[in-house]
């Protein structure tokens, strides 16, 4: 089974979020960078897969040049081949990021793309479906249990206390999310030679969409400090004192 | 102007999430709503303002087919000259709009706070990035505005006064490849459903300690009608399964109380806590940045003030 794995770099955000003067990103100054994580658990199932099946796990990501750090990470979990589609440091939107990864899938004879369900950063929620519509290929997403059988796979997910299962016939997309396994720490070995794999390279266009960002803010009603009510066990009779006052005593 | 709602139902009725999506709708225009099932919630749609209501019966479907269900919606929209298709941002609503948007061509705006029309084909909405933990202003142009609202940020609130609602069975035109990805259901086991619609949630983190200490925070969601919840670092170090975690990679939770327990408070974890009303932390840190967050907060041991709590609990119970 040959595989793409899409991943986006993002900043590890800690105990606090903050915006850049101008509105326009993220301040990263004090943070560090990971892949998004619904797309860590999508590299650790490929390399499952190609691991109990054969086949290879290619790992792409449409970003900037830095962006070949977590590339290698993918690399280190046992991901085969890297693909890095330079950006300039602009924000491609869901359009143009379907259109560009479709570009690489023709030009490879891919059996199974899988993406995150969303990215931890952008959210948009709509990149691994486009990408299906523009390769006319079936899409399951938001998946938590993938397997392989007989030219298919099945993905399972639930929703409102109900399992869905959905049987998809190959090539196909999936996307993701985390639960769906525990990825695996990097080993030393892999992360040698992670280090010294190669990362193919290209620089699609950027294209406008409807949809423009104007600013990034952080909500307003997030920032207080709540009262103590005491210490310890002491507390106990006033903390019943106001879930008795909210109504969730019954 | 009229907008288009995917309404989901939960037991018959329309879930949560859709009411706030059409509540929502009322501020763009007139409102319909998009029902795939073989009875219409009417008196609750016309509560909250639907003046057309367009059935998809089930026998045209078959179960959940999210590409279906899009090409339903790209016919009844031209059909009806809708200027927005909305749905709850849901997994399903974030889905279904995520393939009308690839179906039309047409941009799609996730998990949205606040949508206003403006001039010509263009809209101003806010919407949530980093699940709500930012606020994203944008600017939308396009002929259909497509859109997902955010399931714990907008208020159901019903209509001033009731619509005259008007019921439509609808026949969708779908491609066989329309139908190829579909849900075979069956039940699930208990977990992750409970967790997004439960009343109270007594969450757990690393302060727990480990998989043998979650035994008191069962008692007491036990005793409060509610169910336990943990942080992803709880998750991640495989003490409980991961249909428990609330937060961003995980579910995200609505309860009229939210009882933080030895959680520190990542804002992955404010992600998805951030929609309780309430939420009291107990913490041996004072300082830790859950605080910023609680309504209350005591300050200790969560292995002592939980049992205190349970044994207050039940005393209260039998006078």
């Amino acid at each position: 089974m040959e595989i793409l794995v899409c991943i986006k770099r993002v900043p590890t955000v800690g105990g606090k979020i903050a915006v850049t003067a101008d509105g326009q990103e993220v301040d990263t100054r004090a943070s560090g960078f990971s892949i998004s994580p619904h797309e860590e658990c999508a590299v650790e199932e490929a390399v499952q897969i190609t691991e109990r099946d054969g086949g290879s796990v290619s790992v792409l990501t449409l970003g900037p040049e830095a962006a070949i750090e977590q590339l290698r990470g993918a690399l280190a979990l046992g991901a085969h081949r890297a693909v890095l589609l330079e950006t300039d440091g602009r924000e491609f939107g869901p359009i143009a990021t379907a259109a560009v990864i479709a570009a690489e899938v023709r030009a490879h004879p891919y059996d199974l793309v899988l993406l995150g369900n969303e990215a931890a950063d952008t959210g948009d929620y709509q990149v691994g479906v486009r990408l299906a519509h523009e390769l006319g290929w079936p899409v399951a997403t938001g998946i938590k249990n993938l397997s392989v059988a007989d030219g298919g796979v099945v993905a399972r997910r639930e929703y409102r206390g109900v399992e869905e299962a959905y049987s998809l016939p190959l090539p196909a997309v999936v996307t993701v999310k985390e639960g769906i396994n525990l990825p695996r720490y990097p080993s030393l070995p892999g992360r040698l030679r992670a280090k010294r794999a190669p990362v193919d390279r290209s620089a699609p266009d950027w294209a406008a969409e409807g949809l423009r960002k104007q600013a990034l803010r952080v909500p307003e009603s997030s920032q207080h400090q709540a009262e103590v009510l005491g210490e310890g066990v002491d507390a106990v009779p006033l903390l019943v004192r106001v879930l008795e006052e909210w109504g969730v005593l019954s | 102007m009229t907008a288009l709602v995917l309404a989901e139902l939960d037991d018959g009725e329309p879930a949560d999430a859709s009411l706030r999506s059409l509540s929502l709708a009322r501020s763009l225009g007139d409102v319909s709503a998009v029902v795939f099932a073989d009875a219409v919630p009417q008196d609750t749609l016309a509560r909250y303002g639907v003046t057309d209501a367009y059935v998809i019966e089930t026998s045209a479907l078959d179960g959940y087919a999210p590409q279906a269900w899009a090409r339903t919606l790209a016919g009844l929209a031209a059909e009806t000259g809708a200027t927005a298709v909305l749905a709850a941002g849901t997994d399903r609503g974030n889905e279904v709009l995520a393939h009308l948007g690839a179906i039309t061509g047409l941009p799609m705006a996730a998990n949205c706070t606040l949508v206003t029309p403006d001039e010509g084909r263009t809209h101003r909405l806010v919407r949530h990035r980093w699940a709500g933990l930012l606020l994203e202003d944008a600017v939308m142009e396009a002929p259909v505005a497509l859109f997902t609202v955010a399931t714990d940020s907008v208020a159901a609130v019903s209509a001033e006064t009731p619509a005259s609602i008007q019921v439509h069975v609808h026949k969708p035109e779908l491609d066989q490849a329309d139908l190829v990805v579909r849900a075979a259901e069956s039940p699930a086991g208990a977990g992750g459903a409970s967790l997004a619609t439960a009343r109270v949630v007594v969450g757990g983190g690393r302060g727990v300690g480990g998989p043998d200490g979650f035994a008191p925070l069962e008692e007491l969601a036990g005793l409060l009608g509610g169910v336990v919840g943990v942080s992803r670092v709880v998750t991640s170090e495989g003490w409980r399964p991961h249909k428990q975690q609330v937060g961003q990679t995980g579910t995200k939770i609505t309860p009229e109380l939210y009882l933080a327990c030895g959680i520190s408070g990542a804002i992955q974890h404010i992600a998805g806590c951030a929609g309780a009303k309430h939420i009291i932390a107990i913490n041996t840190d004072p300082g830790a940045p859950i605080l910023a967050h609680a309504d209350y907060a005591v300050v200790g041991d969560l292995h002592q003030v939980i049992p205190a709590l349970v044994e207050a609990l039940r005393a209260r119970r039998t006078p």
